[in-house]
């Protein structure tokens, strides 16, 4: 299209005839209504990667569920959950009372690859069933391809309830702690 | 009228108005060389009309399948189990994919074994590793949609590769996610990649990599010695259809036919006997006595991820696979000329043998993972009733403790267990009971130290029963010292002074 108006205005010498014009605002509308049309097309595919913060505190049971030197599998509700989120807005995680107020509480999924790690009481080992990672009872990295301890979530005692900060899978990039 | 003039009047009034009967003759007789009429050339087309087919069962499934994370599992359920042939399409569908990715990995073994790639069909590949790429695409969404506890966690494992991206590995997560955390968003999004994005792409490449067929013809049957040069090419294939040529329908077609209509059927009949894929246990995270796998194809990357050395894996995890897929689009920019035949061509044979052996192998190892602890196997896996005959308390003990403090996870006894570690049947004679000792408080070679969690009474018995374990026809390993020395509570317990 180009080349042809091109030609004519060699060919005429014309500056601007009213093809070009009109050729020139065809392009120039079009260019902005292409990119009104994309911002908020990309904007909206992309909201899930602009928010930062996506961490809630939340209740995960009273301290009595959780007696002192055992790991218990405990399960919190996804502080993003919708209504059509179904069986995945229950999250999983592993709890474990020292004594007293002192718990530490892992990340499900193994730090490897993010499969879910089990508990052994008798052995005192976290096992992966996806690539062979085992942890030790306190989450460090004991065997196998993890490449660093179970992840952990922020955690607090507040009236009689054992409280953790979560709501974000934990992976590498973005490790809770 | 008759039925005959009928039709022919019909035919007619189309064809006036479209004038597309000349163009389609013409497309079915366009010349191919005599020697592409082979056996060889038909894989592709039958790629082709599974693809077909999956558009057919994937629209079907659509109308009843539910695409939220709530719904989804339920509705797979109803589809096997209250939708009438429900389970068929499903079947048809999921057994579709795996016939369909293994068509094309045999589509492209012998394009690339017969040169086919090579001046001037470069476009004619590239459009073909696109079509590579949707097709692994819509067979990993595929299997998110069967939103099962597989899915999730391979999710999971999607997301923690991509986690692992320098700087922005978070929030591509998030991306790929739809969200913080895998949820109703995750599986909407794999959800209108697999039904909208990815066949989308598909249909406009596959269209695009048939046109490239007719437009620069069949690739000729290579010939040892027949060099492909840009100055000749085009002329010498020009001659050899004019010269040698045959309507590509019905002389180069019915093959590819035969071979079709054979898939096809293949399809239905393994469908039909073996069913629909799950959905395995529901989507429910919180369950975790769960061993997630993936499906068939992917069960070689899934043993690479087991096998990688540990340093080297986020770098190979997140280079290597663009570095390959870099490869095969560059491939006909490497190498566009010259021989086709694969008699004149050692090294793809060989890369094509060690592609097939490598993933073939590794998909073997992928089906039973040794690098896996079997979860139950503690609980499961019975102490042989050999290795518990005419044994000592202590040594009973020992077996007892092999069992409860989930040894067997990890080592087989009689073949049960798992293989993560050696089998124990015979570890008495590779290893001291001094050493024995030694391995299991202090762990190494891959096994966890176990000093915390075992007492010295039960090491001891643990010991005593492992250092049973040898043939009755070769004695245990021994530290080389006299008997009557000692050097620990364990030997003196089974020397002979006692």
């Amino acid at each position: 299209m180009d080349e042809i108006v091109n030609n004519k205005d060699s060919g005429a010498e014309e500056s601007t005839s009213r093809r070009t014009f009109l050729l020139r605002l065809a392009v120039f509308l079009n260019a902005i209504a292409i990119a009104l049309f994309a911002i908020p097309v990309i904007g909206y595919v992309l909201s899930p990667a602009r928010r930062i913060e996506w961490l809630r505190w939340i209740p995960i049971g009273n301290l009595s569920d959780f007696p002192e030197n055992e790991t218990r599998l405990a399960e919190y509700v996804n502080p993003f959950r919708k209504p059509w989120d179904g069986e995945t807005s229950k999250i999983p995680c592993w709890v474990r009372r020292e004594s007293g107020d002192n718990f530490t509480i892992f990340a499900i999924n193994c730090t490897h690859l993010g499969c879910p790690v089990r508990w052994f009481a008798e052995s005192g080992l976290f096992m992966c069933p996806c690539h062979g990672g085992v942890y030790y009872a306190d989450g460090r990295e004991a065997s196998g391809p993890p490449p660093r301890p179970l992840y952990r979530y922020q955690h607090k005692v507040e009236a009689g309830r054992l409280w953790v900060r979560a709501g974000e899978l934990p992976t590498l990039g973005q490790p809770q702690a | 009228m008759p039925l005959r003039d009928w039709t022919k009047a019909i035919g007619d009034w189309f064809e006036l108005r479209l004038g597309l009967s000349s163009t389609l003759s013409e497309v079915a007789a366009h010349p191919v060389p005599r020697s592409s009429a082979s056996w060889w050339y038909v894989f592709g087309s039958a790629t082709f009309v599974i693809f077909i087919m999956q558009i057919v069962t994937g629209i079907c499934l659509a109308t009843v399948y539910t695409p939220s994370a709530e719904g989804a599992w339920s509705s797979l359920i109803y589809l096997n189990y209250t939708q009438p042939l429900g389970w068929y399409l499903r079947a048809l569908h999921g057994w579709g994919s795996d016939f369909m990715v293994g068509l094309m990995f045999v589509h492209m073994a012998q394009v690339y074994l017969f040169g086919a790639y090579k001046y001037p069909r470069e476009l004619t590949w590239v459009a073909g590793c696109v079509l590579l790429l949707c097709t692994l695409g819509m067979a990993f969404t595929g299997q998110v949609l069967r939103f099962d506890q597989d899915a999730y966690w391979g999710l999971g494992i999607g997301a923690s590769i991509v986690g692992r991206f320098p700087f922005v590995g978070f929030k591509l997560v998030h991306l790929i996610l739809g969200g913080p955390i895998i949820a109703a968003e995750t599986l909407s999004r794999f959800f209108a990649l697999h039904v909208f994005v990815i066949p989308g792409i598909l249909i406009g490449f596959v269209a695009l990599h048939l046109f490239l067929v007719l437009k620069l013809g069949i690739n000729e049957y290579p010939m040892p010695g027949r060099i492909v040069t840009r100055e000749h090419y085009l002329q010498d294939y020009e001659r050899t259809v004019t010269g040698d040529g045959e309507p590509f329908f019905p002389f180069a077609a019915q093959k590819d036919m035969v071979f079709a209509g054979i898939i096809i059927l293949a399809l239905l009949v393994v469908a039909a006997i073996s069913g629909p894929f799950g959905p395995n246990g529901q989507p429910d995270p919180t369950i975790i006595k769960t061993v997630p796998r993936p499906d068939f194809f992917f069960l070689w990357l899934f043993a690479v991820f087991a096998l990688l050395p540990p340093w080297s894996e986020t770098f190979l995890m997140l280079v290597g696979p663009p570095i390959v897929i870099a490869l095969l689009f560059a491939l006909p920019f490497i190498s566009g000329t010259g021989e086709k035949s694969w008699r004149r061509r050692p090294i793809s044979v060989v890369i094509v043998i060690l592609a097939f052996t490598t993933i073939g192998t590794l998909t073997w190892l992928g089906t039973f993972s040794p690098w896996s602890p079997k979860m139950e196997a503690w609980s499961e896996a019975p102490t042989p009733v050999d290795y518990v005959k005419g044994r000592t308390p202590l040594e009973l003990q020992g077996a007892i403790l092999i069992q409860s403090k989930q040894c067997r996870n990890c080592h087989a006894l009689g073949g049960e267990g798992g293989m993560r570690g050696p089998a124990l049947d015979d570890v008495a004679t590779r290893l001291t009971p001094d050493q024995i000792v030694r391995q299991i408080i202090q762990g190494g070679g891959n096994m966890p130290a176990y000093g915390k969690n075992l007492s010295p009474a039960e090491v001891n018995a643990i010991v005593a029963f492992l250092n049973t374990m040898h043939p009755r026809s070769e004695l245990g390993a021994r530290n080389s010292v006299k008997p009557e020395q000692p050097i620990s509570d364990v030997d003196s317990h089974h020397s002979p002074a006692q």
